[in-house]
C-alpha cells in the first residue's frame, strides 16, 4: 500500500515544484527578449499539441473517432462565427453526444 | 467592469473542464489507486494530464516510479507556463506559493487571451478557483461513484477539453503567422510522435515548435 502513496506524493511534490519554479526564476532572465518570445510561444505549441492528440489519439494509438472530430469541427465553425466561449464548448460536446446517440462511434 | 468578462469566462471554463475530474476519479480508482490517493492527487498535484498519466501507467501495469516520472515530465510544461505568467501577472512574494498551484493549461490559456494585465489577473484567479473546486469535487464524485456513472463519452465530455483549448488559443493563432505555424508545428510533432513515445511525451516534444518559432522570429543581427 505504501508504493502507490510514494508515487502519488512524488508526483504531487514534483508537479508543484515545477509550477513554482517558473514563478521564482530571476527577473533578469525574463528580461531576455528571446526567452520572453519562447515563453509566449510555448503554450501555443503545447495547447495545439494537446488539441491534436486529444482529437486523434488514445494512449499511444492513433484512433479515428468521427463523433469527436465532428465535435471539434463544430467548435471551429463556432469560433469562425465568433461565438462566445460557452457556445463553442456546448456546440462541440452536443454534436459529439448527438452523433454517438445516433450510433456513430 | 472590464474584469467581469474574464471572471465569467474563467468561472465557466473551470466548471466546464472541472467536470472531467469525474473521468479522472473513475479512471484512477479503477487503475488501483484508493479514493484517498486519487483525491490527494487532485488536491496537490492538480494538473490533469499528469494525473491521468500516473493513473494510466499504473493501470497499464507500468512501474510506479515510471508513472511518477512520466507525470512529472508532463508537468514540466507548467514551468514554461508559470515563466510566462510571472511576467504577465507580476506576482511577488509569498502569494506566489499559492498562485503557483493554480498554473494549469486552462488558467494560462485564459490569462493569455486577455487584453491587459488586470483582466489577465482576474481571469487567472477566477479560473483557478472555479477549476480547483470543480475538479476536486468531481474527482471525489468520480472516485466514489466509479462504474456507477455512464461513460463520459456518451455526454460528449471528452470533447470539452480539446474544444476549450482550441477556443482559448484561437486569439493567439489569429494574432500572427508565426503563432499559426508554431501551433501547426506543435500539433504535427505531437501526432507523428504519439505512436512512438510514451503518452505525454509528445506534448513536451511539441515545445520544439515554439523553439523554432522563437529562432525564426529573432531579428537577424
Amino acid at each position: 500500500m505504501t508504493g502507490p502513496w510514494i508515487a502519488v506524493l512524488i508526483t504531487c511534490a514534483g508537479c508543484y515544484a515545477l509550477k513554482l519554479a517558473g514563478l521564482t526564476i530571476p527577473e533578469r532572465l525574463l528580461g531576455r527578449a528571446w526567452l520572453r518570445r519562447f515563453a509566449e510561444l510555448v503554450p501555443v505549441a503545447l495547447l495545439a499539441a494537446l488539441v491534436a492528440v486529444e482529437a486523434v489519439a488514445k494512449g499511444s494509438a492513433l484512433v479515428f473517432d468521427p463523433a469527436r472530430l465532428a465535435g471539434l469541427a463544430a467548435a471551429v465553425v463556432a469560433l469562425l462565427l465568433r461565438a462566445p466561449f460557452l457556445v463553442v464548448i456546448i456546440a462541440a460536446a452536443a454534436v459529439a453526444a448527438v452523433l454517438r446517440l445516433a450510433g456513430v462511434s | 467592469m472590464s474584469d467581469a468578462r474574464p471572471v465569467r469566462d474563467g468561472t465557466l471554463l473551470g466548471l466546464a473542464v472541472g467536470v472531467s475530474g469525474l473521468a479522472f476519479g473513475a479512471a484512477a480508482v479503477s487503475s488501483g489507486l484508493s479514493v484517498w490517493q486519487t483525491c490527494v492527487l487532485s488536491l496537490l498535484a492538480y494538473t490533469g494530464a499528469s494525473q491521468f498519466a500516473l493513473a494510466g501507467t499504473i493501470a497499464a501495469g507500468g512501474s510506479l516510479l515510471a508513472g511518477a516520472a512520466g507525470a512529472i515530465l508532463l508537468g514540466s510544461r507548467n514551468t514554461l507556463y508559470s515563466l510566462r505568467l510571472a511576467g504577465l501577472l507580476q506576482v511577488k512574494g509569498t502569494s506566489r506559493v499559492l498562485l503557483a498551484q493554480g498554473v494549469t493549461d486552462e488558467s494560462t490559456a485564459l490569462a493569455l487571451a486577455q487584453p491587459d494585465r488586470a483582466a489577465a489577473r482576474a481571469g487567472f484567479r477566477a479560473t483557478f478557483i472555479s477549476l480547483y473546486l470543480t475538479w476536486n469535487a468531481a474527482t471525489l464524485a468520480g472516485a466514489v461513484g466509479a462504474g456507477s456513472l455512464g461513460s463520459p463519452q456518451s455526454f460528449g465530455l471528452d470533447v470539452i477539453g480539446p474544444a476549450a483549448f482550441l477556443a482559448l488559443i484561437w486569439p493567439r493563432l489569429a494574432s500572427g503567422r508565426t503563432e499559426r505555424l508554431v501551433g501547426a508545428g506543435g500539433a504535427a510533432i505531437a501526432i507523428t510522435t504519439t505512436p512512438l513515445l510514451p503518452p505525454g511525451a509528445p506534448i513536451i516534444l511539441a515545445a520544439a515548435a515554439a523553439l523554432a518559432g522563437t529562432l525564426a522570429s529573432r531579428p537577424a543581427s
